[in-house]
């Protein structure tokens, strides 16, 4: 039963897994995993936004997402306080004001549980278009910047001193975070979009000893979460990002089977 | 000297570094030349470490000026904190900054003898061949300009001399410049064409011939300059308060 909304959704959904298959590891590596959190929660007040300036989700979600990171980048110069906490005040206060100001938007109906775990009857064209001309962008970028992204990823000192310029690399790095957010919230929703990026890599961690194996596994991991996750969101009536996490994280858990079979294998 | 016409690649002029209202280093300067040793000594916390990344770009904010003729650095830290999280094999390790052929990496890899880990993760390292391996990174890309903070560091004591020898023998063949941070008087009076004592500032500078004769050396190293694998204490005419100024001493 292949209407058109599912093919979208798929196509939605497989663009969404191989940016989110590389950004994913990096993710890992760079032991973000909570500001990804905290960018995705940022994405609720993108969305409130967007709808009271009649403007695209993704775009509004891209620009208060990147505001939230400038904004951390601030706080933490500018303050004592460690980044765990930091990053919870900028999440749930930026969830907090988002859920007030939607209060206010009586007159518009407003799909709150689609925003916040994904809704594949949502995707329609433009968004496709969204994800995979972004999505190719990203990935082309970070083809681009791979060397000194995964040098400065590594150590950021010899980084610095052999002209791979870190800081740089770290802003990019977090305008890529920005966009994928955007991109992605409409199938994952942004409760998961964390998960969609960290579980894929984390399952391909189990199973990789080399960072482009890694990221391959990653796609892979990513794809078929993606697809399971979709046919049995229509096959069960289930909400669209929490089948894909659901998946993932079942494949993950199939990792960590082989992973010990593999090490009993060594003893 | 005979190597003083070469290019200069590195030059440092009078660099501070202030972190917290301390200097950690004031009032550094150093000129490191092509086919030329240059060596740091001085005692834990004398800012050897700090200089070099001055030197190297790594601290930004600092007092004075730093001018690198050229991009082709290498650089192995004193520390190094890798995430072993990572998945990364020692030849993933040694493309980290550039693109290498098979060939040079082998090259190098064999030069510093850990030719046989190539696809070894580098979480399995031991400490002296994952410093080895971090040798052989830095050397591998023929850098211009090397910077090599504590290199030999938990390297067993028969590599350690085979490795200085390698170090001395790269600074020749490739013709680069060297900025070497060692503990090791031997190294520092055998194969350097020049020393900087640190102590927070330029103790004292200059050939190792010349430095063997200033009264700062003998007081620095004694009778012990003599004996070359000995472990020296460092002596000074003066004493650092906290803020970094200097005391003389009254004797």
């Amino acid at each position: 039963m292949l209407d058109d909304f599912f093919i979208r959704a798929l196509l939605a959904g497989i663009g969404i897994a191989l940016i989110t298959g590389p950004l994913g590891c990096f993710v890992i590596w760079r032991r973000l995993s909570f500001f990804a959190g905290t960018l995705a929660h940022s994405a609720f007040l993108g969305v409130t936004m967007a709808v009271i300036f009649e403007i695209s989700i993704a775009f509004s979600v891209f620009i208060i997402s990147s505001v939230i990171a400038i904004m951390l980048l601030k706080l933490q110069k500018g303050t004592k306080l460690p980044s765990d906490a930091l990053l919870g005040l900028l999440a749930h206060s930026s969830l907090a004001v988002g859920l007030v100001v939607v209060g206010f938007l009586t007159s518009i109906r407003f799909d709150i549980m689609g925003l916040l775990f994904g809704d594949i009857l949502a995707v329609n064209q433009i968004d496709l278009l969204f994800i995979w001309i972004g999505g190719a962008l990203i990935l082309l970028i970070l083809k681009l910047i791979w060397k000194p992204l995964f040098a400065s990823t590594v150590n950021h000192e010899l980084a610095e001193a052999e002209g791979m310029k870190p800081d740089t690399m770290n802003a990019i790095f977090t305008i890529l975070m920005a966009a994928i957010i955007a991109i992605s919230i409409k199938i994952v929703g942004l409760l998961l979009i964390t998960g969609m990026l960290i579980i894929p890599a984390a399952a391909a961690r189990n199973i990789s000893n080399n960072p482009q194996q890694m990221i391959m596994l990653s796609i892979l991991g990513g794809l078929m979460s993606v697809l399971i996750g979709l046919f049995s969101s229509l096959e069960f009536n289930t909400a669209s990002g929490p089948s894909i996490i659901t998946a993932a994280l079942i494949l993950f858990c199939l990792t960590l089977i082989n992973f010990r079979k593999y090490s009993d294998l060594k003893k | 000297m005979s190597k003083a016409k070469n290019k200069v690649l590195l030059k440092v002029e009078n660099v501070g570094l202030l972190k917290s209202d301390k200097w950690l280093v004031r009032g550094v300067s150093l000129e490191v030349k092509q086919g030329e040793i240059v060596t740091l000594i001085g005692p834990n916390g004398s800012g050897k470490s700090t200089t070099a990344k001055i030197a190297l770009g790594i601290h930004k904010k600092i007092d004075g000026k730093v001018q690198k003729f050229t991009d082709k650095i290498g650089y192995v830290p004193q520390k190094i904190s890798i995430d072993w999280t990572l998945p990364i094999r020692v030849i993933d390790f040694m493309l980290l900054t550039e693109k290498l052929t098979n060939d040079q990496i082998n090259v190098a890899l064999n030069l510093t003898g850990v030719d046989h880990l190539k696809n070894k993760s580098l979480s399995n390292l031991s400490g002296g061949e994952f410093q080895r391996v971090l040798i052989a990174r830095a050397i591998a890309k023929k850098p211009d300009l090397l910077v090599l903070d504590e290199p030999v560091q938990g390297v067993d004591f028969k590599g350690e001399i085979a490795l200085y020898e390698l170090i001395k023998k790269i600074s020749e063949e490739l013709s680069c410049g060297i900025l070497l941070i060692s503990h090791d008087l031997h190294v520092v009076m055998s194969a350097t064409d020049f020393v900087v004592c640190l102590n927070g500032h330029v103790c004292c500078s200059g050939t190792p011939q010349a430095v063997a004769k200033n009264d700062q050396y003998q007081e620095l190293f004694g009778d012990r300059a003599s004996k070359i694998l000995s472990l020296y204490e460092h002596k000074h005419d003066h004493t650092h308060a906290q803020d970094g100024t200097i005391k003389r001493k009254n004797n």
